[in-house]
């Protein structure tokens, strides 16, 4: 009974969540006259990929991915490279306005880029700096969550470790990068693929910071799809969606334990 | 300890503080002065003291827009958060085919909102979408789930359910992992049954991940903007336009920046009102990164 009971509930779940995913794949393999006749009804005749042919005609898809995943990783690796000093003189390090600039960059966490980019955009414009790459990846070189959880991490490194490399020799720079941030290395990971994620799937800023192609990224590209023509062709907005979401889903597949890490650290 | 040069601290901090200046701090002084002024990019803002403030306030804007951001973020969070506690019990179990499934509303998340919008705008289609066909299919005149500005918010509030609830169930299964299985099992002896036990020992440890998942997906979903521009433009008849949405139009469609600015500061405080429910319930920096 009880058993039963978990593979009714498993069977709903299963269709609530991996039935939409499947009719977005089943509906890119058809084609226009299959669609037009018998839209609701997915299973394609036959297997056509007319609709991902179409998708790569119509929008140059391999320099938007390109655009699109070098923004994210050059904010990833942005944001790691700059939380680990900060993260290090905010841990381990005394000096007058500790407390100011640690209660600082926690105050950043209430700040989403939706309340600054007015006035961003109109900094940028008068710069010449909308629409370039600058735009899109310096605005988040710094993540406050991620120069908090550096700290915290730090934290927990004895200082005796610190102080032996200096008594070596070590320079500062090279205890930050060469000596802790490979200690580190399971906060990075999760910090890298959090913030890759995130900023991957990124609608707003690139909306909001681009109007010229070249710099575009793929989501806008995607979401443009639907607007073409005359008719919204689903088969086409589909493929679009498959090819905006395999990278992510196939990366979540790849790494799901760190994945699952980001999401769970706690701030509190 | 003591800093090798006593520069170093501050050289350590300086690129961070550079990038927090640059674009938060600075943009965040200068949301409060624009919002004393009318602007529209083109020609040089003037200066119209608390006009913009008025406006909002007489238009019924902003306790519009409060209004139906609150309506969408309430729902959105008490039932994702529902869904994802009960999904959490119930899949919390060994097994391929769960694991499978626990990757499958998960994965919800992971994937952008511009794929979820576009995905749920096809299933929603009037015409042939899988919803309306499957209502048609068993008798039920379909909804115009995106047309009827008495349903489209709410439309978009279940949308934004199925993406995150994968997010809280996540976290209660967490927590759910931190607990003592000899809790359990001394409850059991006690004779404890399933619901009780349920109450008296699952759900005090989980208020902890419960608070965490609920204050932070309420500020995010105050956030929303993704899903409206995508489905519905903040339309029909400005039913959807929520908080984020409404400051993105006054830019970009009516290139009023004052008002915008205004709207801005509004959110901005309630942001803050939101974080100090935040810091009430969850006390900020306490243990750290758990897990991270």
């Amino acid at each position: 009974m009880k058993l039963a009971f978990s593979r009714i509930l498993l069977v709903v779940v299963a269709l609530l969540w991996v039935g939409p995913y499947a009719w977005m794949v089943l509906t890119s393999l058809r084609t226009l006259p299959e669609i037009v006749a018998a839209p609701a009804w997915p299973i394609p005749k036959s297997i056509q990929f007319d609709a991902y042919r179409e998708v790569l005609t119509a929008i140059p898809v391999g320099r938007y991915f390109l655009n699109t995943t070098a923004m994210a990783v050059a904010i990833a690796l942005l944001q790691i490279l700059l939380a680990l000093p900060a993260g290090y003189a905010l841990a381990k390090l005394h000096f007058v306005g500790k407390k100011v600039a640690f209660a600082l960059v926690l105050a950043c966490l209430l700040i989403p880029a939706q309340v600054t980019f007015v006035p961003v955009f109109s900094m940028l414009g008068p710069l010449g700096l909308v629409n370039t790459f600058a735009a899109l990846v310096l605005p988040f070189g710094v993540s406050a969550l991620g120069t908090f959880l550096v700290r915290q991490a730090l934290l927990s490194v004895p200082d005796e470790m610190i102080e032996a490399a200096r008594l070596d020799g070590a320079s500062e720079l090279r205890i930050v990068y060469g000596l802790l941030a490979p200690m580190l290395r399971p906060t990075l990971a999760s910090l890298f693929l959090f913030s890759f994620v995130f900023h991957y799937n990124d609608y707003f800023w690139p909306l909001v910071m681009t109007t010229d192609d070249d710099v575009r990224t793929l989501p806008l590209a995607v979401a443009l799809l639907r607007e073409q023509g005359t008719g919204v062709r689903w088969h086409i907005v589909m493929a679009g969606n498959v090819i905006l979401s395999l990278p992510v889903l196939a990366l979540f597949a790849a790494v799901q334990k760190q994945i699952l890490r980001a999401v769970t650290a706690r701030v509190g | 300890m003591k800093p090798k040069r006593p520069l170093d601290p501050y050289l350590f901090l300086a690129p961070t503080a550079l990038v927090l200046g640059l674009f938060f701090f600075w943009p965040l002084a200068l949301v409060f002065k624009n919002s004393f002024y009318r602007w529209d990019m083109l020609t040089p803002p003037e200066w119209v003291g608390t006009a913009n403030y008025g406006q909002i306030l007489a238009s019924g804007e902003l306790w519009g827009t409060i209004g139906r951001t609150l309506s969408y973020s309430v729902v959105v969070v008490v039932i994702s958060l529902g869904l994802g506690l009960g999904l959490a019990l119930a899949l919390d179990r060994p097994g391929k085919l769960y694991a499978f499934v626990r990757g499958a509303v998960f994965s919800a998340y992971v994937v952008s909102w511009v794929a979820v919008a576009l995905l749920w705008m096809w299933i929603l289609d009037a015409d042939g979408g899988l919803l309306s066909s499957l209502c048609r299919a068993v008798g039920i005149v379909p909804k115009n789930w995106l047309g009827d500005p008495s349903v489209a918010l709410y439309t978009l509030a279940a949308v934004s359910v199925w993406k995150i609830t994968g997010y809280s169930m996540v976290i209660f299964l967490a927590g759910l992992q931190d607990i003592p299985r000899s809790l359990h099992e001394a409850a059991a002896l006690d004779g404890a049954g399933a619901i009780s036990r349920f109450l008296h020992v699952t759900w005090p440890m989980l208020r902890p991940s419960a608070s965490f998942v609920g204050t932070t997906s309420l500020i995010l979903s105050f956030q929303a903007f993704d899903v409206v521009r995508v489905m519905t433009q903040g339309g029909p008849v400005k039913s959807t336009t929520v908080f984020v949405y409404a400051i993105y139009e006054h830019v970009f469609v009516n290139l009023r920046v004052g008002r915008a600015s205004a709207m801005t500061v509004a959110f901005f405080v309630l942001l803050l009102g939101l974080t100090a429910l935040q810091l009430g319930t969850w006390r900020l920096g306490r243990t750290g990164a758990r897990r991270a």
